[in-house]
């Protein structure tokens, strides 16, 4: 990364912008040139228009129930334009796309909100690691060891326990624990950053610790956390999806993928696979764009590692 | 290495005591008494069921007793729901099953894994290989709680094969489709590891000094190659044991096993807090532990690690 984004921006004042603008359009063009990526940013897209206006092609909510269907869900409820029910109803009689767009917004929402806390408390804690090095370093990452080593998934289960089952909950939850891989990575880039001639420099003018981090560290992390920021969207709504899975995460009347995907697949047997397929099939297709989305960033911003 | 032994045990054993105590401090935050009923309880009834489960006492005594119980006797205390069991009894019921499609799973993981990691890097950029990445890729995309119905539906309600669920004393067929489930996302990590690190290796110059000298390409695998390119594979095994542990929950619950990851759930549903608990330091333990060996098997490995 260090050698991508070189030190001429911080240290000619004159030219602030110029190299560095030019760093992220020769990124820019080797992302543009990758098909799949660049399809898969397409698909995100239109999920992410799915979620925000999805609402408005549909007559029904989320918690409405269609009393014509109830009874005869199985032979009547499928996907269908004549009632506008166009996934079809679930077990009680709810739309499904209505409840499909809703999912897709808390699904997307812990994603992005999990990869957000990775990225500010993950990057900050790594890189004061990273560059504080010696006692601080050690005990700082033998933190991260520790939280990593305890099966976090159980802790978060017990805590959705005793503090109620909230989507609040669920966020604290994700935030306390998806910051950890991040702040190993940012903490071993910021070990090569701090070796850099830009940084001797700035030390050598008697620049303060803080301000290097902030203005010098920071700055040229940036590309490799984007990176693993967009990896870690796809395992937050997993994270999130599994919990819900079991009945553990959101509550009636919100739902999220992975909820859907659960009783779809409780009602496998009673011959309505469209409660399992509209959910799975988003999910499926949202994380493999995601995937190949931070594919195709990681070969953007950091040929080096590939 | 004896002392590296004793320094990592020096880290492992507060950490487990450290996730003991948290967790038992987390339950003492738990709104209402686990006796509470809308009826409401005579106090002299009450008084006698908190001696009974030793709730009269003060929470450092409390703690003490159980941690030392656990400790000294390995006994978890009551279930506050079940008057008649004790977490012991769950445990003892549910974790046989967990533990033989869990061993089941993690070796399918790591053999096929493995394997389909090593044929697709020598057979590099050949019609395997691009099958073996398209499985990698795929598979990123399928957790167990995905596979689980997709499996169902085409095993059981399209072709009638296998059984969608239930255990019955461990029949083969019982378990084929939990293990699957279970080890699917983690056998494709560990292909797309082992198939880039041994990529890496066969690259190296040792690997073409050995070529040079005119070994044959299956020796200069199993006796060069294999050793270093499986030094990745060894520390991702730590996070693969801990998403299994984790997995095997919805595997429980969805397939109806028995095994401990289905008390866990309805515990956690039914707020019956001793029993969460005490699954959740079985399992804190069991991750410690095997972390353990991890970094101990890493050290004995890898000739460059200091200890």
């Amino acid at each position: 990364m260090s050698d991508i984004m070189t030190s001429e921006t911080e240290m000619e004042p004159g030219l602030p912008h110029g190299k560095g603008r030019s760093l992220w359009a020769d990124a820019r063009r080797r992302f543009l040139r990758n098909k799949a990526a660049v399809a898969s940013l397409v698909v995100l897209a239109l999920v992410l228009v799915f979620a925000c206006l999805g609402q408005l092609l549909t007559p029904w909510s989320n918690e409405e129930i269609d009393w014509n269907l109830l009874g005869m869900i199985p032979q009547e409820g499928g996907p269908s334009l004549v009632n506008r029910h166009y996934f079809g109803v679930d077990e009680t009689g709810r739309d499904l796309y209505a409840r499909v767009v809703q999912g897709t917004r808390i699904s997307l929402a812990v994603g992005i909100v999990g990869a957000l806390i990775s990225v500010v408390v993950g990057t900050a804690y790594g890189a004061v690691a990273g560059y504080v090095g010696g006692k601080t370093d050690n005990a700082m990452m033998r933190f991260v060891d520790l939280m990593m080593s305890i099966p976090y998934m159980f802790v978060l289960i017990l805590l959705l326990v005793i503090f109620s089952r909230s989507i609040v909950m669920l966020f604290v939850g994700i935030g306390l624990i998806s910051w950890l891989d991040m702040a190993r990575i940012a903490r071993g880039q910021t070990l090569s950053i701090k070796n850099t001639e830009y940084v001797e420099a700035a030390q050598a003018i008697g620049v303060s610790t803080p301000t290097i981090i902030r203005r010098h560290v920071i700055p040229n992390l940036l590309g490799v956390v984007i990176v693993y920021a967009t990896l870690l969207v796809p395992q937050m709504i997993i994270f999130e999806s599994f919990i819900s899975f079991l009945g553990l995460g959101v509550q009636e009347p919100s739902t999220s993928w992975g909820a859907l995907i659960n009783q779809g697949a409780a009602n496998l047997r009673n011959g309505t696979p469209w409660m399992l397929g509209f959910p799975l099939a988003f999910f499926v297709v949202t994380l493999f764009a995601m995937f190949f989305l931070g594919d195709g960033l990681r070969d953007a911003l950091d040929p080096k590692d590939r | 290495m004896t002392s590296f032994i004793l320094r990592r045990l020096a880290v492992a054993i507060p950490t487990l005591l450290a996730l003991i105590v948290f967790s038992f401090l987390l339950m003492e935050f738990a709104p209402g008494s686990p006796f509470a009923t809308e009826r409401g309880i005579p106090p002299e009834v009450m008084a006698n069921l908190e001696a009974k489960y030793g709730l009269d006492r003060s929470l450092v005594e409390r703690m003490a007793i159980y941690v030392w119980n656990i400790v000294t006797q390995f006994d978890f205390g009551p279930s506050f729901a079940f008057s008649n069991r004790s977490v012991n009894d769950i445990i003892a019921q549910g974790f046989p099953v967990t533990l033989t499609y869990g061993v089941w799973s993690f070796i399918v993981a790591v053999a096929v894994g493995v394997s389909l990691g090593i044929i697709a890097a020598i057979r590099h950029n050949s019609s395997v290989d691009y099958a073996a990445v398209g499985f990698t890729v795929g598979a990123q995309v399928l957790p167990n709680f995905v596979m689980a119905p997709i499996l169902v539906l085409i095993f059981t309600l399209w072709l009638g094969w296998l059984p969608g669920g239930g255990w019955r004393g461990g029949q083969i067929e019982y378990i084929i489709l939990p293990v699957i489930a279970l080890s699917t996302s983690y056998m494709a990590s560990i292909a797309r590891i082992t198939r880039s690190s041994m990529l890496e290796v066969l690259n190296a110059n040792f690997i073409r000094t050995a070529r040079a000298k005119g070994l044959p390409m299956r020796r200069v695998i199993l006796r060069h190659a294999l050793k270093p390119a499986l030094l990745p594979v060894v520390s991702y095994l730590g996070p693969a044991f801990v998403g299994m542990i984790t997995g095997s929950v919805v595997i429980d619950v969805f397939f109806s096993t028995g095994g401990i990851g289905q008390f866990f759930v309805n515990s956690a549903l039914s707020r019956d807090y001793s029993v969460i608990l005490g699954i959740t330091i079985l399992f804190g333990a069991l991750t410690i532990a095997f972390n353990l060996l991890v970094d101990i098997a890493y050290a004995w490995i890898d000739p460059k690690i200091r200890y």
